[in-house]
């Protein structure tokens, strides 16, 4: 591996994105898209190089590329650092890019701003790969933020929209919130480590781990357990866990392509890749790991709820996406690293290929996104029908697809977990597959199956999609399927190696890769254990509800209103930072502006020290009357008081 | 031969002369811009000199020039640069060819006037920069005000004459104290030479009186709060270049004195009183961070937000005492104090940047108001890319020049002190809140109104003059190295200076 092969990864995408964005005019649409497209292309197929490299032959790479600055003793620089882990990340992120590219030629055809959106989603492949290709905190951070603007900009991809241009702004101000705890953290990295390279910090981690810090008089707090829970509030923010999370169902406002590529596969889950990145520090901190483990798990059983009673396409698989982030950071809690990168693998195949599949209806339906006005697609969209199957079966953990794999790990690595809220965690997760498989299935019966509901006065009826937006649909729902068979090295394997750290007493993927007997082994396993029949359970609950007694769930939402309202009002997040947060922003922010600024420091200081001097010279000026005899009265006056201060 | 070659009187004199040319030659004359732009682009490729033939390995001030000026009392017209200057320097002299070009076409009215007007001051503002002695400098400190009031006065908006005269008070307010420090120095080393004062010894009670009269002066410059409220004013009613100046460089001069006069003469006053100085700057960033939300005028909020990155400015100079105390190595305090140098630069480029973008929507529309704005990308696409990268550059977004000092600095205060770094980050999100709002508000959405729908985009000129600032904020972004590696052995100096006690 050389520092020319993996600059090529890196710089292709940007290539492409410079010559769709800045001179997308002049080489015109199809040159756009094909200089992005055979950007990312080029990326992938070097990446999955890279990982053969890595997996098979064994080779790391760690090398600055240039120095950023130097100051002092410290120096901060650019530098790719190539793992297992990198290496996996970076052949999900192009295969992922890779297929929406395609998908995006169909998808985008008719839309003005055809260059400017291959620009951006080129450019955010290249943002992906910064960061997951760091060597040290601070490219992790340029990437990190580089790949929040292009979320910014993909969500108000169309500026016109209101909604579109509200979401963004929201989107990027929650990310800035998780940020400042994510730049808290590295400050603090940077102070106790003395360093920003991952491997000198993850070397200073025991030494760090037995300092403390007094933020308030009289307590003392362990320096590890501060500076992991400040860099997890970067996590929270991007990779939207509760309470961080109102921004991601929002940013279904922009180009569906993009809420794949994004808002679902890659970008949300650069949270989940930066702790498994930073495991020799969480694995000294168990506060911290307890921290991500409860927030996981509110994450992943309330935001499923959500999913349940939404009527967007988009949006149901929104909170489908927040959910599994949630297993995601579970898993990460239990200190099951390695089945937290797994499933984010997983998912970002199927999850990919169920936006994919929803934008393909969503095009077949003339951008109606309502499911309540679809049904009965399966005969017009067979490939849609059978992949957006696949991909929900996988969704669900149906045993011998990708997702079943996963989150079995997590499952299984949370029930044998030791750290406190492992016990709520365990309880999330397992109620969640019933959870995921009711919402799955409510949305897959209500737009494939039943009564065909939508719209037909025009006399067009729905069709298959083209060919550039079916064949990503099969491509990714290939990987959905067989991609958990990499289990037996991902996560009972040691494909990671001495990438991702585990203190032996937390191990508890290794407690289980004892019992461990084979791919075939597991699915059996699978078949008698309760999420599987939980799944089950919930996929004939939807079909119970939204196919055979489609009259019921109008009935089921009236009898239980007040449920339905705190589902449906999200919680009360949404208008609780509306109302606080942004208004209360403004109110204090009016409040400094007219109070402090203009009636006490203009007001009293400044326009009051003038006129002071006004009035002052105002008394004063009657001295000046011009009449010779108040002169001459002053004079005498004056040299009186001069000899009696001389004389006396 | 080179090295005896008196460049920084150049670059000084050369638009000064200039600029009293251009003046002389009268306001019908029709190479009245032309010329002014020879001038300035001339004194800019001069002014690359001072880079290209700097040592970065020495403290020593570089390119010296001494005279005698005033032989009776010891003034001399003593010059010279550091690590601190230089920067400074080459950033008024870009700045200076930005505004020229910005008013090519919008000032109609007294032309060469106020061509002359920008030129003369560019000169002034470089001397500033560059004078070693202390006459010498007070004498161009308060000159240099005198093109800024003429700017503002006469080519300013409706409200032009209380915000010049405000200006006027508050800034003079503040040079009567510097002018006593000075003076009172002179006493005590019986010297004019700025490099003298430094050396001087003088106990607690001195240091402590000096050096408030020195934040008094400068802090009015920055400015800090609670002596802010001039700069809003001043921007509102001044011309675009007026602001361009006066954010690019003017605000920089009391950065400047800080770390050329209270430093090094009082350290351990400044010491004793960092908790001043960091206290105001942490109400700067939060405090006006939420003043800035509430704005809707469009220069008030960058003039706002102006402030709050200033405050980067003068956190980063004085977080160093208790990073020293905090712990060993220095690199910390290297940390804190080139980034509050990047944060002044950088800093200049951006806000000069917003407020030509300001300019160009003024120049079309002839309001401020963000809310007469809205949807402009539907009708200036160019102008909206050069808009929201900037408000991204303004957000300290990695991978523009805004990020680099604001980093640097939040990174340095968590070595002196944990919730310094807490309300310093705080500006992530304020700082994104007030610039992309407004950015919302202005670019996106649909055409707001029948003014906006017959909006023009961007002509050549502006589109050379914001692209030249863009890829400016972008090459700092990426790497700032080159111009950070300038300041080291300066910086070191300084931290070696203020670590000695003169007591």
């Amino acid at each position: 591996m050389n520092q020319t092969l993996l600059l090529t990864i890196a710089l292709a995408p940007l290539l492409g994105s410079i010559i769709a964005g800045l001179f997308g005019q002049q080489v015109g649409k199809t040159w756009s898209h094909r200089a992005a497209t055979y950007g990312v292309g080029i990326a992938f197929v070097l990446s999955v190089w890279v990982l053969k490299l890595v997996a098979i032959d064994g080779e790391t790479y760690n090398q600055q590329i240039y120095q950023w600055l130097q100051a002092g003793s410290l120096s901060l620089e650019v530098g790719f650092m190539v793992d297992a882990l990198t290496a996996m990340m970076m052949v999900v992120v192009t295969f992922v890019s890779l297929m929406v590219h395609i998908y995006t030629i169909g998808y985008m055809h008719d839309d003005d701003g055809y260059a400017r959106f291959f620009s951006y989603i080129s450019l955010f492949t290249f943002s992906m790969l910064m960061l997951v290709m760091a060597n040290n905190f601070m490219q992790l951070f340029f990437g990190w933020e580089a790949v929040g603007l292009v979320s910014y900009l993909l969500i108000g991809f169309w500026y016109k929209k209101p909604t579109a241009i509200y979401a963004n702004l929201k989107a990027f101000l929650v990310n800035r919130v998780g940020d400042f705890g994510f730049l808290l953290g590295i400050a603090g990295v940077l102070m106790y480590a003395g360093s920003l390279d991952y491997i000198e910090v993850f070397a200073q981690a025991p030494a760090m781990s037995e300092k403390t810090i007094t933020l308030f008089a009289g307590h003392e707090w362990s320096v590890m357990s501060l500076i992991c829970i400040l860099l997890f509030i970067g996590a929270m923010g991007k990779s939207a866990q509760v309470p961080l999370h109102v921004w991601l169902p929002d940013s279904m406002e922009g180009p569906t392509p993009i809420s794949a590529l994004i808002h679902a596969a890659t970008m949300v889950t650069a949270g989940i890749f930066m702790v498994t990145r930073m495991s020799p520090l969480f694995e000294f901190s168990e506060t911290a790991l307890s921290f991500v483990l409860v927030i996981g798990a509110i994450t992943a059983l309330f935001m499923g709820f959500l999913g349940l009673i939404q009527n967007d396409i988009k949006r149901v698989i929104a909170y489908s996406t927040l959910s599994q982030l949630g297993y995601m950071t579970v898993a990460l809690g239990a200190s099951a690293y390695a089945a937290g990168v797994f499933h984010l693998m997983t998912h970002a195949f199927f999850k990919a290929l169920l936006f994919l599949g929803a934008g393909s209806v969503i095009i077949a339906m003339h951008h109606q996104q309502d499911i309540r006005k679809m049904g009965g697609l399966k005969k017009y969209m067979p490939i849609t029908y059978w992949t957006a199957l696949i991909g929900s079966l996988a969704l669900i953990g149906f045993p011998g697809l990708a997702g079943f794999f996963s989150k079995d790990s997590i499952i299984e690595a949370v029930h044998a977990s030791q750290i406190a809220g492992s016990g709520f965690a365990y309880f999330a997760v397992v109620s969640g597959v019933f959870i995921t498989a009711l919402y799955s299935f409510r949305l897959f019966f209500l737009v494939f199956h039943g009564k065909e509901r939508f719209d037909t006065h025009s006399g067009h009826l729905p069709h298959e999609s083209p060919a550039v937006v079916t064949v990503p649909l099969i491509l990714l729902a290939i990987p959905s399927v067989i991609s958990g068979y990499l289990i037996s090295s991902m996560v009972f394997g040691d494909f990671f190696g001495n990438a991702i750290v585990v203190h032996a007493n937390h191990d508890v993927l290794a407690h289980h890769a004892e019992s461990y007997h084979g791919v075939m082994g597991f699915i059996l396993h699978g078949l008698t254990a309760l999420p599987f029949w939980l799944a089950m359970a919930g996929v004939a609950t939807a079909y119970y509800l939204y196919i055979l007694r489609p009259e019921l769930p109008g009935k089921l939402q009236q009898r239980f209103n007040w449920l339905y309202r705190v589902l449906d009002n999200k919680y009360g997040f949404d208008d609780f930072n509306q109302k606080v947060f942004a208004g209360g922003s403004l109110m204090i922010g009016r409040l400094f502006w007219t109070v402090g600024d203009q009636k006490l420091i203009d007001g009293a200081l400044v326009n009051g020290t003038a006129k002071t001097i006004g009035w002052v010279s105002k008394v004063i000026r009657h001295v000046q009357s011009g009449y010779l005899y108040h002169y001459a009265f002053a004079m005498i006056v004056g040299l009186w008081l001069l000899l009696t201060y001389f004389v006396v | 031969m080179l090295t005896n070659f008196p460049l920084l009187s150049l670059v000084i004199w050369l638009p000064i002369i200039g600029g009293i040319g251009v003046l002389l030659n009268g306001d019908n004359n029709p190479w009245a811009r032309p010329l002014s732009l020879l001038i300035a682009v001339i004194t800019l490729v001069a002014s690359l000199g001072l880079y290209t033939g700097f040592d970065t390995a020495t403290y020593q001030m570089q390119f010296v020039e001494h005279a005698s000026w005033i032989a009776a009392y010891n003034i001399n017209y003593s010059l010279g640069i550091d690590g601190f200057s230089m920067p400074l320097i080459i950033l008024t002299a870009f700045s200076t060819v930005i505004v020229v070009v910005a008013g090519w076409e919008v000032i109609q009215h007294r032309v060469s006037q106020y061509m002359a007007a920008f030129l003369i001051m560019e000169g002034l503002m470089i001397a500033v920069f560059s004078s070693l002695d202390a006459i010498l400098f007070y004498v161009f400190f308060e000159a240099m005000l005198i093109p800024l009031f003429l700017v503002i006065g006469i080519w300013g908006g409706p409200n032009r004459v209380y915000a010049t005269i405000k200006f006027f008070l508050y800034t003079f307010f503040g040079s009567v104290f510097l002018l006593l420090a000075l003076l009172y120095l002179h006493h005590v080393t019986d010297s004019f030479s700025i490099l003298d004062y430094q050396q001087a010894a003088l106990s607690m009670q001195q240091q402590t009186w000096l050096f408030l009269a020195f934040l008094i002066a400068f802090a009015v410059k920055v400015p800090m709060w609670p002596v802010h409220t001039w700069l809003p004013d001043a921007h509102v009613e001044a011309p675009t270049g007026g602001s361009v100046i006066l954010a690019a460089i003017t605000l920089k001069i009391g950065g400047y004195g800080l770390i050329r006069f209270a430093l090094p003469i009082a350290p351990d006053a400044s010491m004793a009183l960092d908790w001043l100085v960091i206290g105001l700057s942490l109400i700067a960033v939060v405090y006006i961070g939420f003043v800035a939300l509430a704005q809707s005028d469009l220069k008030k909020l960058i003039a706002y937000s102006s402030i709050a990155h200033m405050g980067f400015v003068t956190l980063g100079l004085f977080i160093v005492f208790r990073i020293f105390a905090n712990s060993a190595t220095g690199s910390g305090a290297v940390l804190a104090v080139e980034g509050a140098m990047i944060q002044m630069i950088s800093h200049g480029f951006i806000a000069a940047a917003m407020f030509l973008c300001v300019g160009v929507l003024y120049d079309r529309m002839h309001t401020r108001e963000i809310s007469a704005y809205g949807g402009v990308i539907n009708t200036m696409p160019k102008f909206a890319g050069f808009a929201v990268f900037f408000a991204m550059a303004n957000a300290g977004l990695p991978g523009t020049s805004g990020f680099v000092g604001e980093f640097m600095v939040i990174l340095a205060a968590f070595q002196a002190n944990f919730w310094f770094a807490f309300l310093a980050a705080t500006t992530l999100i304020l700082g994104a809140a007030y610039t992309l709002w407004m950015i919302k508000r202005v670019i996106f959405g649909e055409v707001a109104n029948d003014n906006v729908a017959q909006l023009t985009d961007i002509n050549r000129r502006e589109f050379l003059m914001l692209a030249s600032l863009a890829a400016i904020v972008l090459i700092m972004g990426l790497w700032p190295a080159p111009i950070i590696d300038v300041m080291h052995s300066s910086v070191e100096h300084l931290l070696t200076q203020i670590s000695q006690s003169k007591i």
